[in-house]
């Protein structure tokens, strides 16, 4: 069926003719009737809009336009709620943003489009991007399509379980903390986080600007890189997006490995990791051996520090950027006597209670008294741990970890206690800090109940090309990534 | 320095964000909590480290001064919860 294909396979398909665009998509929205009453990945879908847009991809191919000018032409990608579609809604799994309608298209929006892909849905995700098990989505809790009494992971939920449950081809999502990475761990994909200022901010809802970055969950290394070479790039409307050109990602695919370099951390071997994970990982390290990279032992010795410093920078950052949800200009709006009891009133009922802890941690930390101690501390913490990871780089070409301590979670085992589900994005966080790139493959499953388990590699800034040289080579000598979710049925 | 009384009205007030009573009280617990992990970047020795504000090497990054058409007049007023002559309605701000 046309859903289960890569982009890869979906794209050879459409060039000789063999199948339609709209046949393309017809077959993910039939699958999005099949499954998401149980998945719930998307909060709503313009089908209309989604199977004309695909029509106009039939006349671009039957006009001549090829894959090689628009690389992702006819290929159906759904999108996290958190971006801006013109004259789609943009809630941001939020109930303060009311019927908002977006005015415009985020870059990574035009460039998908201008590069021929059908841009459809709204994927439910933890409210403002803040979590990490879309618990927090005021749309309703997406589920892992492993196992539907599990979370599927966040912020990105909705976007890992849709391409693990075959209803996009592909998706974006948005990492700050590990919002990409973690979910496309637990829900079995593959989930790339750019380098920071890879890929443009613009038409992103800002969660922290200094550690947000757009990127995609697909199902296979290939695909990533097809991804990243179509929204990747300097954008003038994005002053933190780097004028570095965009290599050929693909080009780097040669599946040859040998003498590279992978470090391997010893502060992530902790106390709480999974025994089922570590051997996972432990089984990948011996892969990547047999491949031919040398395996190094490295020290991260700010490690330990990751989740406080994230979470006074990242709150810090949230507190400044949510200020304009003020009913004034959009969304939805409680009266009061005067502004202020209108913004107080309005945010009080528009935010959901991780927003609102977010919030008032973050004003904390800035307010009088309390800057340096906490907000200028972390700062500095910050250069610390981005130096533990430069220093690591001197001597090897990508670090390789667990991507998380456990396979997924029951819903409902971690929403009790906030600060326990913080510390399990213990091994995302610190490279959003310390702006590097990283992904995550996956690397096997647990026994009993069968969940897919995530190895997770960072590299260099701007080190993408050796990061996805090294993630395709492990892939392609596995067979991980074929499998799917028995609850499928297919 | 240990974990202060956490004000959570005061910070409230300054978020603009009105909580209930119950949530003031939740909030306050679990930040409290929150704040006592952090405690542990005291720990550190940060003498003569610069803090990073963005991990990218950009500084002043600026455009020409020359106008370019910006959100139309009548998308931006789109989504206003309450409009009236092209302009957004609020609450009286000046007596």
């Amino acid at each position: 069926m046309l859903n289960q294909l890569t982009i890869s396979e979906l794209a050879a398909r459409l060039a000789k003719r063999e199948v339609s665009a709209r046949e393309a998509m017809q077959s993910c929205l039939d699958q999005i009737t099949r499954v998401d009453e149980k998945v719930h990945a998307f909060i709503s879908h313009d089908d209309a809009d989604a199977l004309a847009q695909a029509g106009a991809a039939d006349q671009a191919l039957a006009a001549g336009v090829t894959h090689a000018q628009k690389p992702l032409l006819g290929i159906p990608v759904a999108v996290k709620d958190v971006l801006a579609v013109k004259n789609q809604p943009l809630n941001c799994g939020s109930k303060i943003l009311g019927k908002f309608i977006s005015p415009y298209d985020a870059t990574v929006v035009e460039k998908l489009k201008a590069a021929g892909a059908i841009v459809f849905g709204r994927l439910n995700m933890d409210e403002f991007a803040m979590g990490s098990s879309t618990e927090n989505s005021a749309f309703g809790l997406t589920r892992n399509p492993w196992d539907i009494t599990r979370i599927p992971g966040g912020s990105s939920g909705g976007s890992a379980a849709a391409v693990a449950a075959d209803e996009a081809i592909a998706t974006l999502g948005s990492d700050t903390g590990g919002s990409i990475r973690q979910p496309a761990a637990l829900c079995g994909c593959v989930g790339l986080k750019p380098t920071y200022g890879r890929v443009s901010r613009y038409g992103l809802v800002a969660f922290a600007s200094s550690l947000d970055q757009i990127g995609p969950f697909t199902k296979d290394v290939r695909d990533a890189a097809t991804m990243l070479g179509v929204i990747g790039g300097h954008d003038p409307r994005d002053s933190t997006s780097v004028p570095q050109p965009v290599p050929d990602y693909a080009a780097s695919l040669t599946g040859n490995i040998k003498g590279l370099k992978l470090g391997l951390p010893k502060e992530y071997l902790i106390g709480g990791l999974d025994p089922e994970v570590k051997a996972a990982v432990d089984a990948a390290v011996k892969q990547f051996e047999k491949l031919g990279a040398e395996i190094v032992e490295i020290s991260l010795p700010h490690t330990d520090y990751g989740v406080s410093v994230y979470y006074i920078i990242a709150t810090a950052e949230a507190s400044a950027n949510l200020a304009r949800f003020d009913g004034i200009r959009y969304g939805a709006r409680v009266d009061g006597a005067d502004p202020i009891e209108l913004y107080s009133r309005t945010r009080g009922a528009g935010f959901g209670a991780e927003v609102k802890r977010r919030i008032i941690l973050g004003t904390y930390v800035l307010s009088s008294g309390y800057y340096d101690a906490y907000y200028l501390r972390a700062q500095k913490v910050r250069t610390l741990i981005r130096n533990d990871f430069l220093k690591a780089y001197e001597t090897v070409d990508a670090i390789v970890t667990p991507t998380t301590p456990t396979a997924a979670f029951k819903i409902g085992e971690k929403s009790d206690d906030p600060l326990q589900m913080y510390l399990s994005d213990i091994f995302t966080i610190s490279c959003n800090l310390a702006g590097i790139c990283g992904v995550s493959i996956p690397c096997g499953f647990t026994k009993n109940p069968k969940l897919p388990i995530g190895l997770q590699l960072l590299g260099k800034p701007f080190g993408e090309e050796t990061l996805l040289k090294i993630a395709h080579a492990y892939e392609q000598s596995t067979l991980w990534h074929k499998e799917k979710s028995a609850m499928l049925g297919q | 320095m240990s974990v202060p009384q956490f004000d959570v009205k005061y910070v409230a007030h300054l978020a603009r964000l009105h909580l209930a009573p119950d949530e003031e009280t939740k909030l306050g617990a679990q930040l409290g909590g929150i704040l006592g992990y952090i405690e542990k970047l005291k720990e550190l020795d940060v003498t003569n480290v610069e803090p990073t504000a963005h991990a990218v090497p950009l500084v002043n990054v600026t455009r020409p001064d020359e106008v370019r058409p910006s959100l139309p007049h009548a998308d931006a007023l789109r989504n206003a919860p309450a409009q009236a002559n092209g302009l957004f309605m609020v609450p009286k701000i000046v007596e």
